[in-house]
């Protein structure tokens, strides 16, 4: 099959191209990308006013495959991924039973070939998320993971977590820390400060997360090994990864849209769907991640999508679990970055070829030849989120019912249309 | 003026008006309690539900007495915490209430927040009698009242609110309503238990029992929740008696006319020793009065319009 787009601007971190194009996509991969291409009878969209992005690529997110498919399964959450322009997701590992071992990593495998887009799963850092003893990350290694984490926890026992790094180093992959010390947060609901003192909620101080970047860093260097910073919130952390990154390369580290769009004033209402960990922060240290993106101290934007089930959600804030969903507002929610300037190119450079980097994985372009994974984004498009409109299972956004413009239209996958939105499935044939 | 909330749910929201408001209807429902015929149809054919998902007696009580004196039905319903955890929410516990056709949920829960997700899912009044570790609003309008009568006035007055305003939802309404009202607050306590950032909500904080009742018209002393030793918050209940602890010695200190409040229980010989307790200017029991009253005025004033 063969679909012609015509006149629309292709945005390509990976070529640095940000121009009006027609793009040929032929099969599975794009077969012509010029100035004008004329074609006979081919399917085609008019992209006038509309981008072309690769599909991008989500290193952080949670599905709830196996274990609570009454959340999320691998196949409601790639269908989820691919109708916010995902292509590619990597799912954490603290399913039930966790990614611990060899028969578990290959469920998901197998799951994952029924999914529309590529899904790729973490092992665990420690045998059953406990952070007493190491998985088998060569067993793991082996079936395929993609990198090693116990996110959800923090390794807290430093010697556990420095062997962690250095067993890793032969098989290449990156060991996440979700970098919080679990103790001195115990009991937290939200960022700790006035807000928390006038909600009667227990804070999480932003050193929870200062004391174990340091830490992590500190192992990392020691050790060599391969250390991802996951879902970064603060100023300070980010000072301490800019030094890092000074005198050692092996260290990279991402940040969740929600911590990039929301302070800790969306708990204001005791809106438990705000609720996440690490909690939303202030409107400092948005500025602050703003502009780690800006001087590329952050390598990827991530979701950190983290499906919850409304009756878990609703059982009083600090009862709830932490967590948001994220595909389907991830992309429009980045785009909105633009105006503290910084310019579409440098946030899709964030959710491509930044995260494909962290996880030397081959990053999605929009050039001949290549695999056709992209994604048509209209930038005006103004939409509701609304419990019947989320794909995913669960509902647990901070944004339900409210307006968000941009909007993902298309998604390809191997040039197959992973996802079209209904407005455009309802007016042309496609 | 005149009253337009359906709910109360805290005193953080409410204008200094709102509040002398509340107080103002509260005096003419004082005097029903004083009559043999306690009992007034303001309420009458009204239905008000205690939904109570963590235990009390006495707010409970002073809710119901409140209600059963305004004329109205007043149905205890307490939930267990364990019938929550599993799987109905607390917006399902509440809803399946108002299909019966209520007026009124006074709603105490563990968890603060709780009743701000009642008041967004149903369409009679909620009140707050008390939500984790935010806000208990008729409490301290109780205390407002109890002041006022006592005093004649709050603007100027010097409040020392002593012990753990951390966990104290107590503590956080009397803060908002003595400062709106034009009193000045001081929070004492070890600094463990003096929440980041209260002094930008207009209080002083003093970490020395003495120096924060020296000079005070009002001290406050709060119930001290034992099982917060567990989670090393001080080292010992008898250090916590030591330095935060009321008795004679520190009586002593105090202004020459001061008065004593607490929100009960009371934690004789911890928080407030015995001989103090029962002093004549301990205004404890005035409190528990007065309690019904304004409990009565809030009632009415949220209940009265619910169609």
């Amino acid at each position: 099959m063969e679909i012609l787009i015509k006149n629309i601007r292709v945005i390509d971190p990976y070529c640095k191209i940000d121009s009006i194009r027609d793009v040929l996509i032929s099969g599975a991969s794009f077969s012509q990308i010029s100035k004008s291409i004329h074609k006979k009878n081919p399917k085609t969209i008019d992209g006038t006013g509309l981008w072309l992005i690769p599909g991008l690529i989500d290193m952080h997110c949670h599905l709830r495959e196996p274990g609570n498919e009454g959340e999320e399964t691998i196949l409601s959450g790639s269908i989820s991924a691919a109708a916010g322009g995902f292509t590619t997701i990597c799912c954490m590992a603290n399913t039930d039973p966790p990614v611990d071992n060899k028969v578990v990593a290959g469920y998901i495998f197998e799951k994952a070939k029924n999914a529309p887009i590529k899904v790729l799963p973490y092992g665990t850092i420690t045998a059953g998320r406990k952070g007493t003893s190491l998985s088998p990350m060569g067993e793991l290694s082996e079936a395929g993971v993609i990198g090693f984490s116990d996110d959800g926890n923090c390794v807290m026992d430093s010697l556990i977590f420095r062997r962690a790094l250095e067993y890793s180093k032969p098989w290449g992959k990156i060991v996440i820390s979700h970098s919080e010390d679990q103790i001195l947060a115990k009991n937290g609901v939200m960022n700790e400060g006035i807000l928390s003192t006038k909600l009667g909620l227990r804070g999480i101080p932003a050193e929870a997360e200062h004391i174990m970047v340091y830490r992590d860093i500190s192992l990392a260097k020691l050790t060599g090994a391969k250390l991802h910073l996951a879902h970064l919130t603060t100023k300070k952390s980010l000072d301490l990864v800019r030094e890092a990154k000074k005198e050692f390369k092996n260290i990279t580290c991402e940040v969740a849209v929600h911590h990039l769009v929301l302070t800790e004033d969306a708990l204001s209402n005791y809106d438990a769907n705000a609720k996440v960990n690490p909690p939303l922060r202030t409107q400092q240290d948005i500025r602050a991640l703003v502009k780690g993106i800006k001087e590329n101290i952050i390598d990827a934007i991530v979701t950190d999508h983290a499906p919850h089930s409304e009756e878990e959600k609703g059982s009083g804030i600090e009862n709830a679990p932490f967590g948001m969903i994220g595909f389907e507002t991830a992309l429009p929610l980045a785009m909105s970055l633009v105006k503290y300037g910084l310019k579409p190119i440098q946030i899709i450079e964030k959710l491509t070829i930044g995260p494909a980097r962290v996880l030397k994985i081959q990053p999605g372009t929009i050039t001949q030849g290549a695999e056709a994974n992209c994604v048509i984004f209209d930038p005006e498009k103004e939409w509701v989120v609304t419990k019947d409109n989320i794909l995913s299972q669960s509902k647990n956004t901070p944004f339900l019912n409210k307006k968000i413009k941009g909007k993902v239209l298309y998604t390809f996958h191997r040039g197959n249309i992973v996802y079209s939105d209904k407005s455009m499935s309802q007016n042309k044939g496609c | 003026m005149n009253w337009k909330r359906k709910d109360l749910l805290g005193l953080q929201d409410l204008s200094r008006e709102d509040i002398e408001y509340i107080l103002d209807t509260a005096v003419s429902f004082k005097e029903v309690s004083a009559r043999p015929v306690k009992k007034v149809p303001a309420l009458r054919g009204k239905t008000l539900v205690n939904l109570f998902f963590e235990p009390s007696t006495r707010t409970k009580t002073s809710f119901e007495l409140a209600g059963k004196r305004l004329s109205a039905d007043v149905l205890n319903f307490e939930v267990g915490t364990s019938s929550v955890s599993k799987g109905e929410t607390i917006v399902d516990t509440a809803r399946n209430i108002e299909a019966m056709k209520v007026d009124c949920f006074i709603v105490r829960h563990s968890v603060s927040g709780a009743p701000f997700l009642i008041s967004n899912s149903v369409k009679a009044a909620v009140i707050n009698a008390g939500d984790g570790c935010h806000e208990h609003p008729t409490q301290a309008l109780l205390d407002l009242f109890t002041v006022r009568e006592v005093f004649g006035k709050i603007s100027g007055l010097r409040i020392a609110i002593i012990g753990d305003i951390f966990h104290s939802r107590v503590a956080r309404s009397n803060i908002w309503g003595f400062t709106k009202l034009g009193a000045k607050v001081i929070v004492c306590g070890p600094p463990t238990l003096i929440p980041a950032g209260i002094e930008k909500i207009g209080v002083s904080v003093c970490y020395c029992l003495v120096e924060a009742i020296k000079n005070a018209d009002i001290v406050y002393l709060l119930r001290l929740q034992k099982e917060r030793q567990q989670e090393n918050f001080f080292p010992s209940q008898s250090e916590y008696r030591d330095f935060f602890g009321f008795d004679m010695e520190k009586f002593n200190l105090a202004k020459n006319k001061f008065f004593l409040m607490h929100p009960g229980p009371m934690n004789r010989g911890l928080e407030i020793s015995t001989e103090t307790a029962e002093k004549e200017n301990s205004l404890i029991l005035q409190q528990v009065t007065n309690g019904i009253a304004v409990r009565m005025a809030v009632l009415y004033l949220t209940v009265r319009n619910i169609q």
